[in-house]
C-alpha cells in the first residue's frame, strides 16, 4: 500500500498535458481510482504523474448540435447527477450511478474509465451501445474513434503513448438502459449489459448492445442486435438467447464461474432491453 | 422573581449521545499513526509470499545499502533477542517465532524487517530483500490436514492436530477421566426423528477500520519502555512486553490511544508489537510500524472457520432428546493468544437456549497454512448458535412444525434458572418465551408467513428465518481467564468537584466514556459534563484486563461503581463534618451535598470537594483527599439472549439474495444507554449479515488469500441492509448490581442463522435442506437450476 517514489506535475491545458506526458514518459492521472490502487500495490510504477483533473474546460456535460459532449474529466457523480443526461440519455446517468460507491463516483472520471478499460467496468458497454465517438488528442493532432473499435483486448485500447481522451460524444437516446449484476465487494460488473433501441409503436427497429464484465474487454453483440430488430416485448427473451454464445470465451473468477456468466448474459441483456422498451 | 436550579435528570437508561463521536467524526482523534516521538524511525516487514516453505537464503545486502536504512533484521537476528511468542491458553503449542527463523507457514508471515528514516524508504528496502524458499506441501483443507495430508506443518504435531479430539458434555467428567455414552446413545436410540448435517461456519477477516500500529520507545536513560499500540487490552500488552523484554512490569507503560475498532482481533499480542519493542531496546531509538490494509488482510488474525458435524435427535412432537456436535476448527498456522480457546466457547454454548437432556460435543483444532485465527466478534458463540439454530430449523422443517413453536417447546423455562447446562455453564437468568413472543409480535410473524405464501404463489422465492441465541458475556470469574477475570476502576473527585475516573476496560467503539460517565453522574448527582472517563494508558489506569467478551459494562462498570461508592462514603464524611450533621443524613442531590430535611444547609458539591483537599480542620481520623479504587470480580458470567427474524427474497433468474426484513429482539438485561446498545447491535448485525451474505475469506490451493483486498472481500455497507427493526426485553442478571449483561457481540449471533434459514426456506420448493454460507448468488442459482443441493 506504499507506492514507489514518483514525480507529480499538474497540467494546465490539454496541450500542456500532452507535452508533459511526452517529456516525462509518465502517466496521466484523472480520478486516480484505477491508477492509484495499482500504484499502491506496486503493480504500476510510473515515474511521473501528470494530473489532468484540473484542466479548465475538460470536464462537464453539454449539448451541441443534437449531440451531447461529456468532457474526459467529468466524474461519475456529475454524470449520474446531470439533468441533461437524465432527461435525454438516461442510460449514462443510470450506469454512472451504479459505479462502485460514492467515493469512487466522486473521483473517478469517464475518460479514466474508458482509457483504463477494466474488463468489468460499466461505461465501456454504455459507450458501445450509444455508438459513442471517443475524441482523442495527441502530439500529432486530434482523432475520433468509435467506441466499439476503441476497446481492443484485455486492458488494451486504441490509445498511443502520450495521447489523451478529451471528450466523449453521444447522440442521445432515451430508450436505452443498463442492467448489471454487481460484484458485491467492488460493485464492478460481473455481467453488465447496455442496450440502446430505436422503437416505433412498440416494435424494435434497430438495437445496439454492449456487454461488459463477461469477456476480456467490453464488446458489441451484433448478432443479438440483429435478432432484436423487428421484435416486440414478447419476442425479447428469444432474441437474446444467443447472447452468451456470441460473447465467446467467458471470464471466470472467484465471484462467478464462466457457466454462471453464460447464464447471466441473456438475463441482463433482456433486462436492459425491457427497461429500454419501457422508456419508449 | 426566584429561580430554582435546574434539576439534573437521571441518566442511567437514557439515550445520551456518545461524547466520543464529535472528536472522531471530525478527524480529531489521535491514533497511533498520528504520534511522533523525536528520533523515531520506521519499520517495514518483509513477508512471505508463499504459504509453506523453508527459507534457504535471505539476501539483505541491497536493502542495507539503501539511503536512509538504519538496520535490517532477519528472523535469525530477531531470534537472538526475542524468544518464541507465548500464548494465553493451556494447550500445547509449537514454537512461534515473531519473525520466521527457518520455515514460513502462511503467506504474510514476517521473514525480515527494515528500520529506516521514513515509511517509504522502509518499504522500498523491504521490497529489496530477496528470499529464496524451498517450498513444502501446502495444507489448506483442514479435514485432509487431520490425516497429515498433504504434509505436516509442525513436527511435534502429527496429523496437524493442535488440539486432538476433546470431548465435552453429558457423561464426560470435567477431567476427562470418565466418558459415559449411555445417555447420549439412549437419546439417539429413542429418537423418532434424527437429522445429520455438516455445516461450515466459514473464515472471516475482521477488518477494523483502523489497521494495527505500534510505536515502541525504549528510553535507555530511564530504562523504561513506552509502547503505544492499537490494542484492546493495554494492560495485557504491558505484562507481555515486560516479560518478553526481560523487564519488570514497573518499567513498561502501554498506551492504547484512539483505537479504530478491534472486533476481537486486537486482543492478541502480535509479533509486530514484540519486535518493535526489542528493536527499540536494541537500537536505543523509538520505532514505529503501521500496518497497511494489504498486510491487515493476512497479518491480523482471522475469525471463525469451524466445521460442525451436527446430529440432532427428537421425538415427533418436537421434543429434542439429544444433540451431537463434532467440531473441526481450522486455526491456521499457529496458536495465538486465545486461538485454541475460541472453539471451546462453541462447545460451551452447545445447549443454546434449550433444555436438552443429552449433549456430546467433540473438538479438534487443526493447523493449516493460513493466517492464524483468534477471537472475532462473538468468538465461538456465533458458531455454536449457528450450528444449533440451523439444526433446530432443519428439525422444524422435517417435522413440518413452526420454527418458533419448536423452540418454545424446548426452551429452558424461567423457573429453571440459574440453569446448569450439559456443557458446564450456569446460565444466570432468562425468560426466553417472553422474548420469543415479543419478537413474533414485533415481526408480525403470522403476517410474514401469509406474505411469504402469497409471494410464493406469484412464483417469487421468498423465505423466512427465525433464530434464538444465548451468549456468554461479562467474562468473567478469574477461573475462566488466564489473565484474571476482574476489572479495575478508580474514581477521583478533583479539588474543583469535577470527577476523573479510570477504567481498566479499553474501549475502542463501545462508548464507555459516555456510559460510565452516565453512571457516575447519577451516583454523585452531578452534571454529566463534570465526569471524565480515562482509559487505555497503564501509566494512568493502575490495573486492568481490557475490552473483550462483552464485559465492559458488567465487570468494569461495576468496578467503577464500587470505587465510586467508596469515594462517596468518604465525601459524605467530609460533608457531615462541614455541615455538622450525621453521615447517615447526608444527601447528594442536584449538584449539591446537603442534609436530609434541611435543604437550606446544602453546599455545592465543589465546596465539599475543596474542603476535602484543604481540610481545615481535618476531621478526626480522616485522611485528606477524595480518591479510591475497586476491583470487581463477578461470581459468574452473564448470559444475554435474543431472537432474530428475517425475510429474504431470492431472484429466481440470478440467485441474488436480498434481505427484505430483519427484526432483532435482544435481552441484555438492564440498559445504561439504549442508544449505544442499539448501535452495538447494529454493528453486530452488520457483521452477522455480512457473514451470511457477502463476506468470505477464500484461500486457493496454494494457500493464497484470494480475497485479500476490499475489491474482492465484501465489507457490508448501509445499502446492503433493510432498516433494522429492533425491540428489547429486560431480564436483569443477578451477577452485578446494575443487572446489565453485555451486548457488544450479540448482533452477530442471531442474524447469521436466521438469514441462512430464510434462504433455505425460500429455496425449499427445490428440495434444499441446508445451504452453507455465504449466500453466493451463483450457489443459489445452481440450487434453483437443480444442482448443488445438500
Ligand atoms: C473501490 C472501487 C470500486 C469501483 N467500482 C467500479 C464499478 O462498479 N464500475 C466501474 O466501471 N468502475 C469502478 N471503479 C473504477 C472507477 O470507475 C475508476 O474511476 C475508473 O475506472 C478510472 O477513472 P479515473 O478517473 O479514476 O482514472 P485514473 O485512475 O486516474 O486513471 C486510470 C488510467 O487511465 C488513464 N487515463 C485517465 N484519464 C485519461 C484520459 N483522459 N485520457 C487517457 N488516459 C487517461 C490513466 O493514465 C490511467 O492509466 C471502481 C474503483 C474503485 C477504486
Amino acid at each position: 500500500m506504499i507506492p514507489v517514489a514518483f514525480d507529480y506535475q499538474r497540467a494546465t491545458s490539454v496541450d500542456d498535458a500532452i507535452a508533459k506526458l511526452t517529456a516525462s514518459g509518465g502517466k496521466a492521472i484523472a480520478g486516480g481510482h484505477s491508477l492509484v490502487p495499482l500504484m499502491k500495490l506496486r503493480l504500476s510504477e510510473p515515474g511521473t504523474l501528470v494530473d489532468i483533473s484540473k484542466i479548465p474546460g475538460l470536464s462537464g456535460v453539454k449539448e451541441a448540435g443534437g449531440k451531447i459532449e461529456i468532457g474526459a474529466t467529468t466524474t461519475h457523480a456529475e454524470i449520474a447527477g446531470s439533468k441533461l443526461l437524465r432527461d435525454k440519455c438516461p442510460i449514462l446517468a443510470e450506469a454512472a450511478a451504479e459505479i462502485g460507491d460514492p467515493q469512487v463516483r466522486n473521483r473517478g472520471t469517464i475518460g479514466g474509465s474508458l482509457a483504463h478499460a477494466d474488463p468489468a467496468s460499466d461505461l465501456p458497454a454504455v459507450a458501445i451501445a450509444l455508438d459513442a465517438d471517443i475524441q482523442i488528442k495527441g502530439r500529432s493532432g486530434a482523432r475520433t474513434v468509435k467506441a466499439a473499435a476503441f476497446f481492443r483486448g484485455f486492458y488494451d485500447v486504441d490509445l498511443a503513448a502520450g495521447e489523451l481522451i478529451v471528450a466523449v460524444h453521444v447522440t442521445p437516446v432515451r430508450s436505452a438502459a443498463y442492467a448489471k449484476l454487481h460484484q458485491r465487494a467492488s460493485h464492478y460488473a460481473i455481467v453488465g449489459a447496455a442496450v440502446a433501441l430505436d422503437v416505433k409503436g412498440g416494435v424494435i427497429q434497430s438495437a445496439r448492445v454492449g456487454l461488459t464484465g463477461a469477456t476480456t474487454h467490453a464488446i458489441r453483440l451484433a448478432g443479438v442486435e440483429k435478432a432484436l430488430a423487428g421484435k416486440k416485448a414478447d419476442g425479447v427473451a428469444a432474441a437474446v438467447a444467443s447472447a452468451a454464445g456470441e460473447a465467446g470465451d467467458l471470464n471466470a473468477d472467484l465471484h462467478a464461474s464462466a457457466d454462471y456468466r453464460k447464464a447471466m448474459i441473456p438475463v441482463f441483456v433482456k433486462r436492459a432491453v425491457e427497461r429500454a422498451l419501457a422508456r419508449g | 422573581m426566584t429561580t430554582s436550579a435546574p434539576v439534573l435528570p437521571k441518566l442511567i437508561g437514557e439515550r445520551v449521545k456518545r461524547r466520543e463521536d464529535p472528536r472522531l467524526v471530525r478527524g480529531l482523534g489521535t491514533y497511533v499513526d498520528d504520534l511522533k516521538v523525536t528520533g523515531m524511525r520506521h519499520v517495514a516487514f518483509k513477508r512471505s509470499d508463499i504459504a509453506h516453505g523453508t527459507i534457504r537464503k535471505i539476501d539483505t545486502s541491497a536493502a542495507e545499502k539503501m539511503d536512509g536504512v538504519e538496520a535490517v533484521f532477519t528472523g535469525a537476528d530477531i531470534a537472538k533477542i526475542l524468544a518464541p511468542m507465548p500464548i494465553g491458553t493451556p494447550f500445547p503449542s509449537p514454537p512461534h517465532y515473531a519473525v520466521a527463523a527457518d520455515t514460513v507457514r502462511y503467506a504474510g508471515e514476517p521473514v525480515a524487517l527494515v528500520v529506516a528514516a521514513d515509511r517509504y524508504v522502509a518499504k522500498d528496502a523491504a521490497d529489496a530483500i530477496v528470499v529464496t524458499y524451498d517450498p513444502l506441501p501446502v495444507v489448506v483443507d483442514p479435514e485432509a490436514a487431520m490425516e497429515g495430508k498433504p504434509g505436516v506443518i509442525h513436527k511435534d504435531f502429527p496429523n496437524n492436530l493442535a488440539v486432538a479430539l476433546v470431548p465435552s458434555g453429558t457423561g464426560v467428567a470435567p477431567d476427562f477421566s470418565k466418558i459415559d455414552n449411555t445417555a447420549v446413545d439412549k437419546a439417539f436410540a429413542e429418537a423418532e426423528v434424527k437429522i445429520s448435517q455438516r455445516m461450515v461456519n466459514h473464515r472471516l477477516v475482521p477488518n477494523a477500520m483502523e489497521p494495527r500500529g505500534v510505536l515502541a520507545h525504549w528510553e535507555p536513560g530511564k530504562e523504561t519502555m513506552t509502547i503505544w499500540s492499537s490494542t484492546q487490552n493495554p494492560h495485557i500488552l504491558k505484562t507481555m512486553i515486560a516479560a518478553m523484554n526481560g523487564l519488570g512490569q514497573h518499567q513498561v507503560r502501554a498506551i492504547a490511544p484512539e483505537v479504530g475498532g478491534g472486533f476481537g482481533a486486537k486482543i492478541n499480542i502480535y509479533a509486530e508489537e514484540y519486535v518493535c519493542s526489542v528493536v527499540s531496546k536494541k537500537l536505543g531509538i523509538p520505532v514505529k510500524w503501521i500496518e497497511d490494509r494489504t498486510e491487515a488482510f493476512v497479518a491480523t488474525t482471522h475469525g471463525r472457520d469451524i466445521i460442525g458435524y451436527v446430529d440432532i435427535a427428537a421425538r415427533k412432537d418436537g421434543k429434542v432428546l439429544g444433540l451431537k456436535m463434532r467440531l473441526i476448527a481450522d486455526i491456521g498456522a499457529y496458536n495465538m493468544l486465545l486461538t485454541a480457546a475460541v472453539p471451546t466457547l462453541t462447545m460451551l454454548m452447545a445447549n443454546g437456549t434449550y433444555d436438552i437432556p443429552a449433549i456430546r460435543t467433540t473438538l479438534t483444532e487443526v493447523f493449516t497454512n493460513k493466517t492464524p485465527t483468534d477471537a472475532y466478534r462473538g468468538a465461538g458463540r456465533p458458531e455454536a448458535t449457528y450450528f444449533v439454530e440451523r439444526a433446530m430449523d432443519m428439525l422444524a422443517r422435517e417435522l413440518n412444525m413452526d420454527p418458533a413453536e419448536l423452540r418454545r417447546k424446548n426452551f429452558i423455562k424461567p423457573n429453571q434458572f440459574p440453569y446448569q447446562t450439559q456443557m458446564g455453564a450456569v446460565y444466570d437468568s432468562g425468560d426466553y418465551e417472553k422474548t420469543l413472543d415479543v419478537a413474533l409480535k414485533a415481526a408480525n410473524w403470522k403476517g410474514l408467513i401469509a406474505e411469504r405464501d402469497k409471494a410464493r404463489k406469484e412464483g417469487r422465492l421468498v423465505g423466512l428465518g427465525l433464530a434464538f441465541y444465548v451468549e456468554v458475556c461479562g467474562l468473567g470469574p478469574s477461573s475462566s481467564l488466564p489473565t484474571g477475570g476482574w476489572e479495575h476502576g478508580q474514581v477521583t473527585i478533583e479539588r474543583d468537584g469535577r470527577i476523573t475516573a479510570t477504567t481498566g476496560a479499553s474501549p475502542h467503539g463501545q462508548g464507555n466514556e459516555t456510559t460510565f460517565a452516565q453512571m457516575l453522574a447519577d451516583q454523585f448527582s452531578v452534571p454529566f459534563e463534570h465526569v471524565t472517563i480515562l482509559h487505555g494508558d497503564t501509566g494512568i489506569v493502575k490495573q486492568g484486563i481490557g475490552t473483550f467478551g462483552s464485559r465492559s459494562q458488567a465487570v468494569a462498570g461495576t468496578a467503577l461503581h464500587l470505587a465510586g461508592a467508596k469515594v462517596k462514603k468518604k465525601m459524605a464524611q467530609f460533608a457531615a463534618a462541614m455541615l455538622e450533621a450525621s453521615e447517615d443524613d447526608i444527601v447528594f442531590e442536584n449538584g449539591t451535598i446537603g442534609v436530609k430535611g434541611a435543604p437550606a444547609k446544602a453546599k455545592p458539591f465543589a465546596a465539599i470537594a475543596g474542603y476535602a483537599y484543604v481540610p481545615v480542620p481535618l476531621p478526626q481520623g480522616m485522611e485528606p483527599g477524595l480518591s479510591d479504587e475497586a476491583f470487581f470480580e463477578p461470581a459468574n458470567n452473564t448470559y444475554p439472549f435474543g431472537c432474530h427474524i428475517s425475510m429474504l427474497e431470492i431472484d429466481r433468474e440470478t440467485g441474488e439474495p436480498t434481505l427484505v426484513k430483519l427484526i432483532a429482539v435482544d435481552d441484555a438485561g438492564n440498559l445504561i444507554n439504549p442508544l449505544i446498545v442499539e448501535g452495538q447491535i447494529h454493528g453486530g448485525l452488520a457483521q452477522g449479515i455480512g457473514q451470511a451474505m457477502i463476506e468470505e475469506a477464500v484461500y486457493n490451493d496454494e494457500g493464497q488469500l484470494m480475497t485479500g483486498s476490499f475489491m474482492d472481500y465484501a465489507m457490508p455497507r448501509a445499502t446492503d441492509f433493510p432498516r433494522f427493526e429492533m425491540a428489547s426485553t429486560v431480564t436483569p442478571t443477578p451477577v452485578n448490581p446494575f443487572g446489565a449483561k453485555g451486548v457488544g457481540e450479540a448482533g452477530t449471533l442471531g442474524s447469521t442463522p436466521c438469514i441462512v434459514s430464510a434462504a433455505v426456506d425460500a429455496l425449499s420448493p427445490f428440495g434444499v435442506k441446508h445451504i452453507d454460507m455465504m449466500l453466493r448468488p451463483e450457489k443459489l442459482w445452481k440450487i434453483i437450476n437443480g444442482g448443488g443441493r445438500s
